[in-house]
Formats: structure tokens, C-alpha cells, sequence
């Protein structure tokens, strides 16, 4: 025979009482100042009677008509027993199931039916989502392209800004939606915007960069991901990356986010410095921008990409030399490449699009014509055939190859896929490639890419974008890719031009 | 520009999303607070006309002033007189509920209650005669609404019987409603038998007169609004239950109804008609309603609804931005409890004006205020709430005249969005009365209904047509 006290909250037992015997563990408890009506205490009854370890179960005041029916049942209590104390008196098959149905019946006597508490609505709208939103607010809409435009509406009508990630947003939409904005004095970042950080929180691709006076406008992702990191590791930080869309400076939109975006940026004390990052923009809006610009206060660099200016990194030490900061040789990794065959040719594989159009921009003067699926040209069309021979730049995350699957920076699939089959066919080249580390890109990328390096055997060059900040650290993946022979750069220029010299030593 | 953005460069924000979730998870691990709304493709509507009226730089002012009429209008009794004299008719009308219909497409209690208002006038001699001259159209039928009136269930309104009439007193709107009989064997839920007619007759010898003399010597108008709004603060939500405000009702009118030159009689009946009469008070709150609703008639590229309402037979809406077009689709039955033997093969579908009071923000939407309600299908208190949460997310506005206590004095959801009950994919939320689909029937039970999303799909194309036209 043992015997136990079992206290519980919100309940005192005046006498409790624990057996165990041949018929199983029992438990008999006197508790004051508690009651419930007798309805209630027959649900209870009813509900922990159902348990299955269960035997008999009696929660009741101990009225001298349930003393004797617990009496009946082999569970009078201990000592005096009062009415308005409340009886409960079970049995169980052994001591854990005892412990549980009798925390089942404290359990059933706290539960009250809620009379104000709200189950929990979700919203259903950005609109009714940022209702309830402290300040300062940002939404990220993220649906399917052909219904952001209402979600975005949202956020500009409840004047707050708005990342669109989403793709397949009409252009009509995305002018309407940003001529609204700047009359509600927020901005639209975005459709396609997959890289912002706002006062230091990274949205979407974003690297882990330390904060500091560079504002950066970006028409494009990666591109705004590389001058990032390599400030960085300049030591340089930035105040805020504003993305906006790799439509905005196209004729149509005609920049309307991006004069947005300066102005604000202007307007921000943290902001000593503006780098404008773009692909190639139409050449009117370039110069409407350009003005624009001029027109600020705080100065505004360009590292937007044309055959005059191939080149991010040296925007990026532009800037260094305005800011008075020396230019720091940018982190690499020697790779192990050996001999390069004569005659071998370029495979560019990349994930980031204005990184693909930067290594076309400075390798085309050297190598020639470059084909591709974002060709610098339209007669360089590659169209859907990524295996044709020659030099060639795929963009791997351009719409076209994205449809039904994540980006590259996911889902490295694709890519590893032409790498094998461009060993597959012999043909000899040196091999180009881009992995950008960051916040939602893939964890550990060198964890698929090596083994698909090694297995190629292909001289292979990496533009590593990222820091060591980033949750795969710039130095690990580096480290990994050069283990298997990969020469890597923190600069895509740099990588570019490394691989142009091992097909210039191949000629030789 | 010292704050650029509201703010949005000054300090880090917190972030509302919409769609994938791996940004939300990148966002958590930043330690950044994150909301992740429930979307979800909208229920209806092609996502260019869905755009076309989210992008529509007319919305947003066009909704404002749409809910500002709602909100400013103001409901107070006036007068109550014979409908004779009120709807300045032709001979041989009968107004009713919903959107316009016809005697072959009449529903149960549609039909009864047209050949009780028959019989009631003396336009034929017995049930036959009066479905003979009903099924041969010799009286015309027009829906209430398009007479600034409202009517409760089959809405049918007849030139003998008394109308409240109510007005604004900001704009000298006008709108009307006949007398609630009481409950059971009544003609708007489709009785017709001696009882109804008997009653029908009192009402417009007795009832009709005093309650009109005593509205007359009142010295102020009787504000019906403010009696809307305490009754939600008394556990009513001004369409299924409706016991404070008709206490209320009772209480304000008493004295001057027991100072009429009526026999003291009559004053008793009348005194027990209205004491024992819990939705005594539906048809005043109805023209409460229909006044706030008509004022937001015709502002163009308002997707707002002004109107809820059915006949029985189809449910339509209409909306602010798209005048006096109807957008009809079949009634759906209301699910809830049923009196005495009566059981769900005997409720007709939905019918009547009433739904008015939804489309004002009350009654389903006020849901959390009447809790009672819910245990008409067997909910709980938090249904009730859940309710109304829903249904702010379905509206413009809150209306600060009707507060809700238990919401934290929330004022009630008003103002449904037809381009919100796409994206949310929430229909608006109605309780209201059940009929016998049988015609003689009278009511059997009380529920909750939805409106078909037929309507909505409509009123969104013909708003998006309209708004790419205009834009």
C-alpha cells in the first residue's frame, strides 16, 4: 500500500488517498472551494470515465447520495466529508494511467468555455494582415504573378511599402502600382524583386553584410549581391539595398521605382553614398535617372552594366577611392587547373542573371561573340539548346528555365546537369560558374557541386559571391570548391577574367 | 522629406507576407517579426478583372465616400402611414422581397403571402380566385427595394397596410417598411389563412391608426439608429434578435400611444400586440438600414454593396458602384433549428429584405454581439466571434455608432467589399427567419444563411467592365 499526495493547481485536496491493489491503483481526494453544477461534473465524469486505463471514475460533491454511490464503488473517501467539497474518486489500471486521468479531471474542472477570448482569424489579404502591424511596416507579396497586383494594392493603400517577389506581374500592373506609390510616398520593390535589405533586415537573397553608409538602388539581384559583399570585405557596409524590379528601368516603367528609391535614400541620414546597380537600361531612362541623380544631395555612383562599364567590381572600387577607402585585394582561392587544351572555349553557367550579362560584357571583347539564353544580342540566341558547342552563357535563372522549379540558387539541378553532359561531350572547355551564398539561397552548395566538379574533371573557375557572415561562410564554400580543384574569386570579374587567361594560355 | 518611405529607413520593419514561406522562415531567423498572411487564390473573378479593380485609382476615394454616407446617415420615425399613401401606386401592386420576380417563379411562401396581400385587398374572392388573378398577372409585382421600402421575408406590401416611415435627417432621405405581425402562422412567411387575415385587418384598423396618431403628437421624432445601436449592446444583433430594441421600441412610443383618443381597449391589444412581439423592432431597423444604404447609391467605381437581398427563389445584390443593377443567383436554404415538427425538407430557401441589416453591418456581422445566435447551428460563443472577425475582413469600415461590446467596443463590420469576398473567399455571413416552402405554411424555424457567390462573381465582372471603361 503506498500512499501519495497529489496537489494540483488551482485545486487543494484536503485528503487524498493512493491505493493499489489487486483491482488496480485508486485515487480518492477531498477538494474545498471548488464547484461545478452537476451537469458539469457528469461531462467530467462522463469524459475521464472514456479514458481507456480507466475503471471507475465519480467526480461529484460529496452529497451523502454520491458519498454512498462512491461508497458502493469501493472509494469512500478518508474522514469527514462535507457538501460543498467535491469528490474525486477513481480507479485506473496502473499508477500512470491513474496520474494521467486524474491531471484529466484538473484538466476538465479548469476548462471554462471561452466567453471572450477570439479564436484566432488569419488574415486573408495583405490589407487585413497589416491591420494589426506595428511600425514601421513592409509587406512581401509572393503570390502567383497574375494576383499580386491586389496584394501590393494593399500595402500602398495602407501606406506602406512593398516587396513583390512574384513574377508574371503585367507591365501595365507594375506602372500602375508604382505611379501609386509615389503618390502615397511608399515604394514598390519589385515585381521579380528578389534582393533588398532594409535597415538591416535582408529580404529575400540577401547577404549577411555589415551596415554602413552605401545605399545601394538595384535593378537586379545578384548584381546588388555582389557589390554588397565585396564592400564588405572591403570593410565597407551598407545603409540599405533597395531593389526595384528588373523591369523598372526598361522604357515602359521607365524608372519609376528606382527615381523613387534615390529620393528616399537622399532623404536618409544613415545614406552618404548611392550605387545605382543595373543590367543594361534603355538608354532614355538611363539618362532620365542619370539627371535625376544629379539632382541630389547625396552622390550617386553607377555600376550599371553597358559595353562602356562591363564591369561591378570596378564600380565597386570606385566607390572605395570616393570614399577614401583603399581597395583590398578581393578574397580567391588558387585553382589547380592544369593544362588547358588548345582551342578550349568558355561554358559560363549562371544563376545570377546580371552576373551571366557581366562575364558576356567584358569576355565578348576578348573571345568574340558569346551565345546565350540572355544573349547580349539577339542573333546570339541560344534558344533551348544548352548543349550547343562554342562559347556560351546560360543564365540558369532566367524565367524560361525556372518555370515549375526554384531557382538555381535552390535547386541546383540544371546546372549540375549541363556540367555533365558538357564532360560528356568532349568538347574541351573551361568551365564558369557563379554560387551565391546568402540568406534562402541553397545551404551548402558546395555540397553538390563538388562531387559534380570532380566528376566533370573540366577546369573550372567560381565567382563565390557571399561573405563569411553568410550562413555557408564565403571561406568554408571556398575552401571546399578549391579542394576540388576550382580556382575561386569573390569577384565575378575577376573569375571572368581568370578563366579568359586559361583559354589565352590554351591558344598559346 | 525627413521621414522617407513612413519611416521605412529609420528603424527595421516588421514584415506582413503574402505567399511562399521560405522568406518568412529566413525572415524568423533574422529575429525579425514576421505575419504571415493566409492567402489563398481568390475564390472568384479572373485576375485581370481582379487587377483591374484593385489598380483602379478611383477605389479607394470611391469606397471612402461610399462609407461615408453609410456612417452619416442618420434614421429617425417620422410618420407612419397607409402604403396607399406613401407608395403613391397604381392600382393592383403588390411590392415584395428580393431581387424582381415573377407568380411561375414565386417560391412557396412568396406565393402565399401575394395571395393572403390578394385576399387581404379584396381582389378575389377566395385562394383560387386570388391565384387565378395572380398566375394571369393582373397584379403586377415589383420588389420593395425598388420603392425605397423594405419588407422582411416576402416583403409583401399591399395599399391597406401601415408603413413606418423613417427619414434622414442630414439628407431628408426617405425609406419605408410595413408592420411585423408577430411570429408563427403570419403572411410574410407565407400564411394565409383566417388568422392571418384577421390579424392583417386589425392591424390596419387598430394598429395602423394609433400607432400613427402617437407618433404624430411625439414631440421629437423616435431616433430609431440609437435604438440600434444600445440594442447591440444588449445581446440583439438587429435581425434575428431583435427583444431589447423592441422593449425599447415599446418603451419610447408607450406614453404617446396610451395618449391617443383610442378606446383603452384598443390601446391594451395594441400595448399586448407589440409587448409580445420580440422582432417588433425588424421593421424599423430595416429602413434604418435601407436609409444608410440608399445614400451610398451610385458612386461610380465603388465596389461596396448596397444592397442584400431575397425573394425566395434567387438571391441579388447590388452595389454601390453599379447603380440599380441586380446581380441575381438561385437562394441557398438557411441551416439552423426548427420549431415543433418541422424539420430542413420543410424551410424554403432564403427570402426577404431583411438581409439589409448584413449589408449595414449588423445582424450576421454583429454576430459576436447576440451569441445567442450561434446556437441556432449549434455554435459556441467563440463562433460567434469568429464570425464577426471574419466579416471585418469582408468590409470597408468600422461603424462607430454601432459598437460591439465584447469585441472591445469594436465598431460593427459595415461595408461589404465585393473585391474583398473574392480574395478572402468568405461569403457575408446572414441569420435570418425560415419559411414553410409550402404556401399557408407560416415559419419553421430560424437560421444562418449565405448568399450564392454567383452574385459576387457578377458584380465583379460588371464592376471591373465598368472600370475599364471609365478608367
Amino acid at each position: 500500500m503506498t500512499r501519495k499526495s497529489l496537489t494540483a493547481k488551482g485545486l487543494s485536496p484536503v485528503a487524498s488517498r493512493q491505493v493499489n491493489d489487486s483491482q488496480g491503483v485508486r485515487h480518492v481526494s477531498l477538494r474545498s472551494g471548488v464547484y461545478a453544477d452537476s451537469v458539469r461534473l457528469m461531462q467530467v465524469s462522463r469524459d475521464i470515465g472514456a479514458r481507456d486505463g480507466v475503471r471507475a471514475v465519480l467526480v461529484a460533491m460529496a452529497t451523502p447520495l454520491n458519498l454512498e454511490l462512491a461508497a458502493g464503488m469501493g472509494l469512500a473517501p478518508d474522514g469527514e466529508a462535507k457538501p460543498d467539497q467535491l469528490l474525486v474518486a477513481l480507479t485506473a489500471t496502473d499508477d500512470a494511467e491513474l496520474t494521467a486521468a486524474v491531471a484529466a479531471v484538473e484538466a476538465a474542472l479548469a476548462h471554462r468555455e471561452k466567453s471572450g477570448d477570439v479564436q484566432t482569424i488569419p488574415a486573408r489579404t495583405i490589407g487585413a494582415g497589416l491591420a494589426d502591424a506595428t511600425i514601421p511596416a513592409l509587406a512581401i507579396v509572393s503570390v502567383p504573378g497574375p494576383y499580386a497586383a491586389a496584394e501590393a494594392a494593399d500595402a500602398i493603400a495602407a501606406g506602406r511599402s512593398v516587396l513583390v517577389f512574384s513574377d508574371g506581374v503585367p507591365v501595365e500592373q507594375e506602372i500602375a502600382l508604382k505611379r501609386a506609390a509615389h503618390e502615397a510616398g511608399v515604394l514598390v520593390m519589385g515585381p521579380d524583386c528578389g534582393t533588398a535589405i532594409v535597415s538591416g533586415v535582408a529580404l529575400g537573397f540577401a547577404n549577411v553584410v555589415r551596415r554602413g553608409p552605401v545605399g545601394l538602388v538595384a535593378a537586379s539581384g545578384t548584381g546588388a549581391q555582389q557589390v554588397s559583399c565585396l564592400l564588405d570585405a572591403a570593410g565597407v557596409g551598407v545603409s540599405h539595398v533597395l531593389g526595384v524590379g528588373g523591369r523598372d528601368l526598361s522604357e515602359a516603367v521607365g524608372g519609376l521605382a528606382t527615381l523613387d528609391a534615390l529620393a528616399a535614400l537622399d532623404a536618409d541620414p544613415s545614406t552618404e553614398r548611392v550605387l545605382l546597380v543595373s543590367k543594361p537600361p534603355a538608354a532614355s531612362v538611363a539618362a532620365r535617372v542619370r539627371e535625376a541623380a544629379d539632382q541630389l544631395s547625396v552622390p550617386v555612383r553607377s555600376a550599371v552594366l553597358s559595353a562602356e562599364q562591363p564591369d561591378l567590381t570596378a564600380a565597386v572600387e570606385a566607390l572605395l577611392n570616393d570614399l577614401g577607402v583603399a581597395v583590398p585585394e578581393w578574397p580567391s582561392r588558387p585553382g589547380t587547373a592544369d593544362a588547358v587544351p588548345d582551342g578550349a572555349v568558355l561554358k559560363g553557367f549562371y544563376s545570377g542573371g546580371t552576373l551571366a550579362d557581366e562575364t558576356m560584357l567584358i569576355a565578348a571583347p576578348v573571345l568574340g561573340d558569346i551565345r546565350s539564353n540572355t544573349p547580349l544580342r539577339p542573333e546570339l540566341d541560344l534558344g533551348t539548346d544548352l548543349r550547343a558547342r562554342g562559347h556560351v552563357v546560360v543564365d540558369f535563372g532566367d524565367d524560361a528555365l525556372t518555370v515549375g522549379r526554384a531557382h538555381p540558387m535552390i535547386d541546383p539541378t540544371l546546372r549540375l546537369e549541363a556540367i555533365s553532359n558538357l564532360a560528356a561531350s568532349r568538347e574541351p572547355a573551361v568551365l564558369l560558374l557563379d554560387v551565391v551564398l546568402g540568406h534562402g539561397a541553397d545551404p551548402d552548395p558546395a555540397y553538390s557541386l563538388v562531387p559534380a566538379l570532380q566528376a566533370a574533371g573540366l577546369p573550372a573557375v567560381v565567382a563565390l559571391v557571399g561573405t563569411d557572415g553568410d550562413p555557408q561562410g564565403w571561406s568554408r564554400q571556398a575552401d571546399a570548391l578549391a579542394e576540388a580543384g576550382a580556382a575561386v574569386f569573390a569577384s565575378n570579374a575577376a573569375a571572368t577574367r581568370y578563366a579568359l587567361s586559361l583559354i589565352g594560355d590554351g591558344h598559346e | 522629406m525627413s521621414d522617407p518611405l513612413g519611416g521605412l529607413l529609420a528603424a527595421p520593419p516588421s514584415i506582413v507576407a503574402a505567399g511562399v514561406e521560405v522568406f518568412s522562415t529566413a525572415l524568423r531567423q533574422q529575429g525579425v517579426a514576421v505575419a504571415d498572411v493566409d492567402w489563398r487564390p481568390p475564390s472568384f473573378g479572373s485576375p485581370e478583372d481582379l487587377a483591374q479593380l484593385a489598380l483602379d485609382p478611383r477605389r479607394a476615394a470611391a469606397n471612402r465616400v461610399a462609407v461615408e454616407r453609410v456612417l452619416a446617415a442618420g434614421s429617425v420615425l417620422v410618420d407612419v402611414r397607409p402604403a396607399r399613401e406613401v407608395l403613391d401606386l397604381p392600382d393592383r401592386v403588390l411590392l415584395h422581397s428580393g431581387p424582381p420576380l415573377t407568380w411561375e417563379t414565386a417560391s412557396g411562401p412568396m406565393r402565399g403571402a401575394l395571395i393572403g396581400a390578394t385576399l387581404f385587398e379584396g381582389w378575389a374572392t377566395d385562394v383560387e380566385d386570388a391565384e387565378r388573378v395572380l398566375a394571369a398577372g393582373e397584379i403586377a409585382l415589383d420588389p420593395c427595394h425598388h420603392h425605397r421600402t423594405v419588407g422582411p421575408m416576402a416583403g409583401v406590401t399591399s395599399p391597406s397596410m401601415w408603413m413606418w416611415c423613417l427619414q434622414d435627417p442630414a439628407t431628408g432621405g426617405q425609406a419605408w417598411c410595413n408592420l411585423n405581425e408577430g411570429l408563427g402562422k403570419v403572411l410574410r412567411m407565407g400564411a394565409f389563412n383566417e388568422e392571418v387575415l384577421t390579424r392583417l385587418a386589425w392591424m390596419r384598423d387598430v394598429l395602423g391608426p394609433v400607432l400613427s396618431a402617437a407618433v404624430r403628437s411625439r414631440p421629437e421624432p423616435l431616433d430609431v439608429k440609437a435604438i440600434l445601436a444600445q440594442m447591440l449592446q444588449m445581446g440583439d444583433e438587429g435581425h434575428n434578435r431583435n427583444r431589447a430594441g423592441s422593449l425599447m421600441a415599446l418603451r419610447e412610443l408607450s406614453p404617446a400611444i396610451v395618449a391617443t383618443k383610442a378606446p383603452s381597449s384598443d390601446i391594451a391589444e395594441v400595448l399586448r400586440f407589440i409587448g409580445g412581439n420580440e422582432h417588433f423592432y425588424l421593421n424599423l431597423g430595416m429602413p434604418t438600414a435601407k436609409l444608410a444604404m440608399d445614400a451610398a447609391r451610385g458612386v461610380p467605381g465603388s465596389t461596396m454593396v448596397t444592397v442584400l437581398s431575397r425573394n425566395g427563389t434567387e438571391f441579388g445584390i447590388q452595389t454601390a458602384g453599379t447603380g440599380d443593377r441586380w446581380f441575381t443567383g438561385p437562394a441557398n436554404t438557411p441551416v439552423g433549428l426548427f420549431l415543433g415538427d418541422y424539420g430542413p425538407e420543410d424551410a424554403n430557401p432564403d427570402i426577404g429584405d431583411s438581409a439589409i441589416m448584413e449589408a449595414y453591418g449588423v445582424g450576421g456581422f454583429s454576430m459576436a454581439a447576440a451569441p445567442a445566435i450561434v446556437r441556432f447551428v449549434g455554435g459556441s460563443v467563440p463562433d460567434a466571434l469568429a464570425t464577426t472577425e471574419r466579416m471585418y475582413q469582408l468590409t470597408l469600415t468600422e461603424n462607430p455608432a454601432m459598437q460591439i461590446p465584447i469585441m472591445g467596443f469594436r465598431g460593427s463590420p459595415t461595408g461589404i467589399d465585393v473585391l474583398k469576398v473574392a480574395r478572402t473567399g468568405w461569403l457575408p455571413q446572414i441569420n435570418t427567419g425560415m419559411a414553410g416552402r409550402v404556401a399557408g405554411t407560416g415559419q419553421v424555424g430560424a437560421g444562418l444563411v449565405q448568399p450564392p457567390q454567383q452574385c459576387f462573381e457578377q458584380a465583379l465582372a460588371a464592376l471591373a467592365e465598368e472600370s475599364r471603361a471609365a478608367v
